[in-house]
């Protein structure tokens, strides 16, 4: 398979500077839209491409950069591009990789991102832990300014644009999109309501897309190499490719990119070499802490969003979490609705003060003090807080998942418990 | 002197000349003041390690903004700290494919070594611990930060390399 998202990166992880990242078609896709394609030109390559966001949700590109009001439908000011560089869900390891070792397809990627929407403005906004990240993309920034691929007249072609880093001060919440627009004003980082949706009304009342890391590295092969070209790369019914990535108790912990539908089989047993010796797969969470497990039943599906939500579960992040056989589904669900109880901006009811009694139930299920009726309990907290619409952000949703795949494929763990007072993995 | 001037040498006193113009170059990026409130508290923190009542008090007046405002922001941010801390902070992973790798006895292994649960700072204050969400190397796991290194892969063996002899010092 060709690889397009990763073919600068290196077994070293050494980083690409400009030199490197041009002499291997890097910023061809900038010279080429600067030169030759309109904005619009460039809207239509992205919704033909069927690119859909890596971010979680996997909403089309283009149909979310199509909201974006024209120049003569709104206000004059600033429109911003945001790029979402949280990465904070549980599991998940792929944006790190993208940012560490080639800062400046992201660069390129976002450019025509801003381009496309007409932004003059562009933010990353990346967890503050991401140290190595921050340094390697400010100095291709740096690398950008001098070679007049960012600020004024980018390439002499009129457009202009100014780019900047902004690490976060913490806090998951902030890669809800939403709630990260509020961290970049300043403000505590709680969710807003929609309508009215970023695209109108985002950073600072602006028109503001929000993209994640992985979305906009695509963008500068499919300007380059064109729509068709990255329909062909995906084996299933989605185009592109994608960095998948699997861990836990399995021989080859890693990320690779593969194509978009590749079967879950291959990408745990060869890529990721399989289970360790002495254990055995029992489920997984096919896309980062706030998907719902699937399990060795499901191997033979595509990874493809429709596939996997027509199997009660999401393509998430695409980074799987492997629960094996020796370790505790109740432990593992505990340890996750921990973390969501932690996490909740403490906005709403349900999220605030419900995740937090999840997990004292679960917590009492595993510590061997659980009752038959902590069952009902849980499936009630999973119908009230997992229910679309009771909260006002998607966090408490994504939190239920877990819980409400555990509770329907592992529910003779969690029946044990009760029945003999411990944890029996233990 | 006018009132504006004294709350001006106020700020003044309580922040660095440096301070100052770092956050002043973020002001010039928001159309509010109050927008560089975050950027504010990293900067004074970056060089003080925390961010102290008096520091907050003198942020909040430069950016036009109360003090429970911004204490509402810095209490937010787990990054933010508010209590002093110690030379590193120690961010040890606890969410999910860390604890399928084992970090409990990891994390139990570095508290009794150094002496601190999470929230505690060593009492030669080196060391502060606690506990931070995925750090995004699931596939190198157990990991921690250490002040602003990753380490990853972490067993017994990482702890006493790292921590061993800070446990000598301690008990010294
Ligand atoms: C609680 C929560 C946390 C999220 N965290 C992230 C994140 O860390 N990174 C990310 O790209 N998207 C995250 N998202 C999804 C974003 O809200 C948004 O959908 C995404 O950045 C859109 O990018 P895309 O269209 O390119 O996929 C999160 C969503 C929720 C509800
Ligand atoms: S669901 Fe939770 S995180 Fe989202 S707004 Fe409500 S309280 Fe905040
Ligand atoms: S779970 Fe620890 S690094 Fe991801």
């Amino acid at each position: 398979m060709e690889k397009v998202l990763t073919r600068n990166i290196g077994v070293d992880h050494k980083p690409t500077n400009l030199q490197d990242y041009e002499a291997n078609g890097g910023y061809r896709g900038l010279r080429k839209a600067m030169s030759e394609l309109s904005p619009k030109d460039c809207q239509d390559m992205i919704s033909d491409s069927n690119l859909r966001g890596r971010g979680g949700a996997g909403f089309p590109t283009g149909m979310k950069w199509s909201f974006v009001p024209a120049d003569d439908k709104c206000t004059p000011g600033h429109k911003y591009l945001v790029c979402n560089a949280d990465e904070m869900e549980p599991g998940t390891f792929k944006d790190r990789l993208l940012m560490e070792c080639d800062p400046h397809q992201l660069i390129e990627g976002m450019i025509l991102a801003a381009y496309t929407i007409g932004a003059d403005i562009s933010y990353i906004f990346i967890r503050g832990e991401y140290l190595v990240a921050t340094q390697r993309l400010r100095d291709a920034l740096q690398e950008c300014y001098a070679a007049g691929l960012l600020g004024d007249n980018i390439l002499g072609s009129g457009y202009s644009l100014n780019m900047y880093v902004h690490p976060s001060a913490g806090r998951y919440i902030c890669g809800e999109e939403t709630a990260l627009i509020n961290a970049l004003e300043g403000k505590r980082a709680n969710p807003r309501a929609k309508p009215p949706f970023p695209q109108v009304s985002g950073l600072w009342g602006r028109p503001t897309i929000v993209n994640n890391v992985e979305t906009l590295c695509n963008i500068p092969h499919i300007i380059d190499r064109g729509a068709d070209w990255y329909k062909t790369l995906g084996v299933g019914e989605d185009a592109g490719t994608k960095l998948f990535g699997v861990s836990g108790k399995v021989n080859n912990p890693g990320c690779w990119e593969l194509p978009m539908g590749t079967p879950i089989r291959e990408i745990i047993e060869e890529h990721a070499g399989g289970m360790q010796d002495g254990y055995q797969l029992k489920g997984f969470l096919p896309g980062g802490g706030s998907t719902d497990f699937l399990t060795a039943d499901h191997l033979d599906l595509a990874m493809d969003y429709n596939v996997i939500g027509a199997a009660g579960s999401r393509m998430g992040t695409g980074t799987m979490i492997i629960l094996d056989d020796r370790t505790c589904p109740v432990g593992m669900v505990l340890n996750l609705i921990r973390f969501f109880a932690h996490e909740s901006c403490g906005f709403c009811t349900p999220c605030r003060d419900g995740l937090p009694w999840s997990r004292q139930v679960l917590q009492d299920i595993e510590e061997g003090r659980g009752q038959p009726e902590d069952l009902e309990t849980l499936a009630y907290q999973v119908n009230y807080i997992g229910a679309i619409g009771n909260t006002h952000c998607a966090l408490a949703p994504g939190a239920m998942e877990p819980l409400q795949s555990a509770l329907k494929y592992f529910y003779d763990d969690f029946k044990q418990h009760i029945s003999t007072g411990r944890c029996p993995y233990h | 002197m006018s009132k504006k001037q004294i709350i001006h040498s106020d700020i003044s006193t309580v922040l660095s000349t440096e301070e100052l113009a770092e956050i002043d170059a973020e002001l010039a990026h928001v159309p509010y003041k109050s927008g560089a409130a975050i950027d504010a508290l990293k900067i004074v923190q970056g060089k003080r390690g925390w961010v102290s009542d008096e520091c907050l008090r003198a942020i909040a007046r430069h950016l036009a903004m109360s003090d429970e405002e911004l204490e509402g922001v810095a209490t937010f941010y787990n990054l933010i700290y508010r209590r002093p801390v110690g030379e590193k902070v120690i961010l040890f992973c606890d969410s999910v494919s860390c604890w399928i790798s084992g970090c409990d006895d990891i994390k139990a292994n570095i508290s009794q070594s150094l002496g601190i649960d999470y929230g505690e700072t060593t009492s030669d204050n080196r060391y502060t611990l606690l506990p931070v969400p995925c750090l995004g190397a699931c596939d190198r796991a157990p990991v921690m930060m250490v002040g602003d290194d990753l380490v990853t892969h972490v067993d017994n063996k990482t702890v006493t390399a790292i921590f061993g002899q800070a446990k000598k010092r301690v008990a010294e």
